[in-house]
This record gives C-alpha cells, structure tokens and sequence, in this order.
C-alpha cells in the first residue's frame, strides 16, 4: 500500500514545485469537412469541432480535482488548414475566415489554444499553401486562440528556401499587423523543420494526416521538480546526477501517463502520446536555465551550458520512455527565453547570445523559441536565421523550430511584455550582417545523405 | 474498491483525527489505513479511504473535507489513489 511519504513527496512536488500536466491536446481531424463552398466548409468545422471537444474542457477540470494535479492548458490541433481549405479558399481573406472560424470554436468550447493553421511545404508549395502562407498576418491579428506553424523542411526532402524567404517576411508582417499588441502575433507562429504531426505544445500543435480521426495528447512538464531533485545531489559525479534526473522524469511522466488515460477513457477518444517535455513558464522555480545552473553553469549560455542541456534533454527522456507506453511530439527539454526567468536572467546578465541559443537547439527539442529581436530587423536576416535553424534539424534528424519575435518600434536594451504564460523579454541584438544573396538565390536545398555520418 | 487518499496538513491540534473520522462515517466512508508523521513542524496525516459505500460524488466529499479542514484550521486534500500508484509503483 502506498505509504506516507510517497503521499507526501507527490504533494509537495505539485504544490511547491509546480509539477502539472501541461496540456491536454485532443487532435481532430478536419479531413472530412473539406468542401468546395467557403461557408459550407467553415460550418462543418465549426460543428465538427464543437461536437467532439464540447467536453474536454470539463473533463480536464474533473480529472485535476479528483488527482489534485493541476492541468494548465487543454488545448485543440486540427488538420493542417491548407489542406482543409484548398477547395474553398480563393485568396488569402478567404482563408483567414477559417481562421476565424476555428477562433469562435475554440472560444465556445473553452479552450487556450488552438492549432493547426499550418502548411507542410517542406518540398513544394501548392496554391493552396501559398495564399494560407499569405494570409497568416492577416489571420493572426483577428484572432486570439488561433496558432500557425508551417514546416519548411526535413530530413527526407531537404529544405524549401523559396518558403523559408516567404516566411521571413511574413514573420515581419505578422509583428507590424500586431503591433500594437508589442508584435504579439509572432508568439503564435512557428516554423519547423521535421515538425512532428502529434505535438500536444503550441503555438506548433496541429493534427497530422497520418493520425486517427480524433486522439488525445499530452504534454507532461515539471523543471521545478528536476531542480529540486539535484538540489539534493549537488557535487555528486554525472553518474549521480544522471540517475536523479532518470528517476524524476519517471515519476513526472507517470502521472501525464495516468491524466492521458482517463481523458482518453472520459471523453471515448483514443490515446495518442506523451510528450515528455520540459516546458518552464515565467513563475520562479519553473525555469529549464535553473535546472542548468543546479547542473553547475553559473547562468545559462555559460561554457558547459550545450553539454549540460544534452545531458539533461537524453536522461528526462531515458526517463520517461519506461513511464509511459507512447511516447512522442517533441519530447526534451524547451528553450524559450520570455516564458522563463532563469533564461531571461541570463539574457540580462549578458550570458546568453542567439548564437548560444543556436548551439544549444543542436542538443534539445525545438528551437529558437520566444526570441524577442530588434523591430527594424531584415526580412532576409529572419530567413537566414529561420535556413541555420532549419538546416540543423534536417541534418541531425531532428525537429528544430523558430518562433522569433520582432517587436515593431523596439530595439536593444528595452522589453517587451506578452503577459500570462509567454511572459516577458530583453530584446536581443542579431547580428548585422547580410544574408540577402543567400536568401534571394531561390529554390531548395537537397537532402541531406544519409549515410558517412561523422 | 474506491480508494481514495486523504491528507491533512497543518498545525497540530485536539481532535484533528476524531473530526474527520465522524465526518467519514457519517458519510459511510471506511478507513482502510491512517497513518501520520510530522514533517519540518507541521502535522500530515494520510489516509486510506475506500468511497465505494458513500452515494455522495467525489467532488462533494472532497468540497465537505474542505470545509471541515477550514473549520479546524487545517488543509484537507482528496485525491483518488491512482497517482500515488503510477507515480510510485512499477
């Protein structure tokens, strides 16, 4: 029988070290709904969604109070919306009126979020793809919930730089639409290489074709708890260190394990993954940086930080794969700098450039996240920044994103302030040189070989 | 079987224990474990509870708890035993 101090231990990781199950993604498909007439197919989504995510909010508050875990976010991914509408939309408004529909759906059943306005171009474009594309500030400024990502690249195909140089500056389009809101836009737009199509985290969630009609995710988190775990086995050697951040990814994964199966159970929708992340947000004590500095980096981006987060990003796995039965979606350790303080403390310090920053992607999940850059910034520097990120996930076969935020009529030195889970930022100083030759020569950049790998 | 624990965490006090059984057999809820500790000064009791004779709902209950706790002065917490078990248990 379980005992008092293991009682005791679960409870105090949840109340003092904010352990939470993250989101509860449900995952719809929107495939059926596709139909050649505009209004049509914006009333089957909307219905399509409302009847099958009516209850998961609910659900997700009756499954916290009965465990005493609290569940942050519940959340919606859709099929990619290109795909969806590339029958009705004729220009890029008529697609930010899917836009609109999937925000008014995901106000009526209650959710944070909802993802899934995305394009997969990671070879090509179709017309469809280009005028979503387009249509992304447009979209992201009438909108609250709604979240975009577009993937531009994988290992199997390489890298489409025609989509990437779009995205450059449809980036700077979205922070001048959004401006008023300090360029907020941008914190809902994510560009991927080798995007997963079952990531329960936003703003990069959407519902892949290769997945079932509906499923449920789950996005575990809990940097507080891995802190105060090594907080115990300060000066103890790596193998110490390693086994401590094993055995708490175990524990944290069980209980998203536990939440996963009694949604799936509730709502009659099957299970999909966990994502065994660690996601920090901007409270003290939930921070990736903190964990970094317990590991022994005097603040994060010191030498030592890219071995120490690879370190970390392989154990929160090796833990959490024996937890859970399937595991998925990015799975590692997230680097965003506004949504956590230690990170934030280290930009300030003056430890942590964006190159650190684009070293460190090279050994964690995702990538150039929640990155606040000068207003004035290039639309051909943004894509540059967007083809190294990219080019690092295709060549290590891994997912790497980019969710940079230029903040329209700001430069360095000042902040900006997105407000509740996204935090706040130092805006951070890019490097001034061009990249416009590169950028403009078109076209995409093969796939990589996959064999002579050294 | 419905096993539930329950916690009670706060400054120790009289009749703490006796309060919160009479609550649980009012209730028809049987105790199956109590145990407690004290820990850095406070008092944390942990028990056992099978909800499977009560006809009230899990949210009504672990409300009532509440309440109770509040009267006494203490924090009363329910939870359904599972996360203890996935977290703890192979």
């Amino acid at each position: 029988m379980i005992n008092i101090h293991e009682v005791v231990e679960t409870n105090e990781m949840i109340e003092k070290e904010n352990l939470d199950v993250r989101t509860i993604t449900l995952g719809i498909s929107l495939l059926d709904c596709i139909d050649s007439d505009l209004d049509r197919l914006c009333d089957k989504i909307y219905n399509k969604i409302y009847e099958t995510a009516k209850d998961l909010v609910k659900t997700g508050d009756q499954i916290s109070r009965e465990f005493g875990i609290p569940i942050v976010n519940k959340r919606i991914s859709v099929t990619p919306i290109a795909l969806v509408g590339g029958a009705a939309c004729k220009t890029p408004s008529d697609f930010a009126r899917i836009a609109a529909t999937l925000d008014k759906v995901a106000k009526a059943v209650g959710v944070n979020f909802i993802g899934g306005y995305s394009a997969l171009v990671s070879k090509g474009m179709t017309e469809a793809d280009r005028l979503l594309i387009e249509s992304i500030p447009e979209a992201l400024s009438t909108t609250e919930l709604v979240c975009s990502s577009i993937n531009v690249g994988s290992t199997k195909t390489g890298i489409n730089m025609d989509a990437v140089r779009l995205m450059g500056s449809i980036v700077k389009k979205t922070a001048e639409a959004t401006k008023e809101a300090d360029s907020l836009g941008c914190a809902k737009l994510v560009i991927f290489c080798n995007a997963p199509d079952d990531n329960p985290f936003m703003a990069g969630a959407f519902h892949g074709v290769t997945e079932a009609d509906k499923i449920i995710n789950v996005g575990v988190s809990g940097p507080g708890v891995v802190k105060t775990a090594l907080e115990k086995v300060r000066g103890e050697n790596f193998e110490v260190l390693c086994e401590t951040i094993k055995k708490t990814a175990f524990k944290v994964t069980r209980v998203g394990q536990l939440v996963a199966q009694e949604a799936s159970k509730r709502l009659g929708v099957p299970f999909g993954i966990i994502d065994l992340s660690l996601a920090p947000t901007p409270a003290i004590g939930d921070s990736v940086a903190d964990i970094l500095h317990e590991i022994g980096v005097e603040h994060a981006g010191a030498p030592g930080t890219t071995a120490a987060l690879a370190l970390l990003n392989d154990q929160v796995k090796k833990g959490g794969v024996m937890a859970s039965s399937y595991v998925g979606g990015l799975s590692g350790a997230f680097i965003p700098v506004s949504e956590d303080q230690g990170m934030i403390n280290a930009v300030e310090a003056g430890a942590l450039s964006l190159e650190k920053l684009e070293a460190m992607t090279c050994v964690c999940s995702v990538g150039l996240d929640m990155i606040a850059i000068p207003g004035d910034t290039k639309d051909t520097t943004i894509a540059g920044i967007i083809a190294d990120e990219m080019a690092i996930g295709m060549i290590n076969q891994k997912t790497t994103a980019v969710r940079l935020i230029p903040v329209i009529g700001k430069g360095v030195g000042e902040t900006v302030e997105f407000g509740g889970l996204l935090g706040y930022a130092p805006i951070m100083p890019v490097n001034q040189f061009s990249c416009d030759d590169f950028v403009n020569r078109g076209g995409r950049i093969p796939a990589p070989v996959h064999s002579f790998k050294n | 079987m419905n096993k539930t624990i329950i916690t009670v965490v706060g400054k120790d006090t009289v009749g703490i224990i006796a309060k919160v059984c009479t609550y649980l057999a009012d209730t028809s809820i049987n105790i199956l474990d109590i145990s407690q500790t004290i820990v850095s000064g406070y008092f944390n009791m942990m028990m056992i509870v099978d909800m499977a004779g009560t006809d009230k709902q899990f949210n009504t209950v672990a409300d009532e708890l509440e309440a109770l706790g509040k009267e006494i002065g203490v924090v009363i917490k329910c939870q359904k035993e599972e996360i203890f078990d996935s977290m703890h248990r192979l």
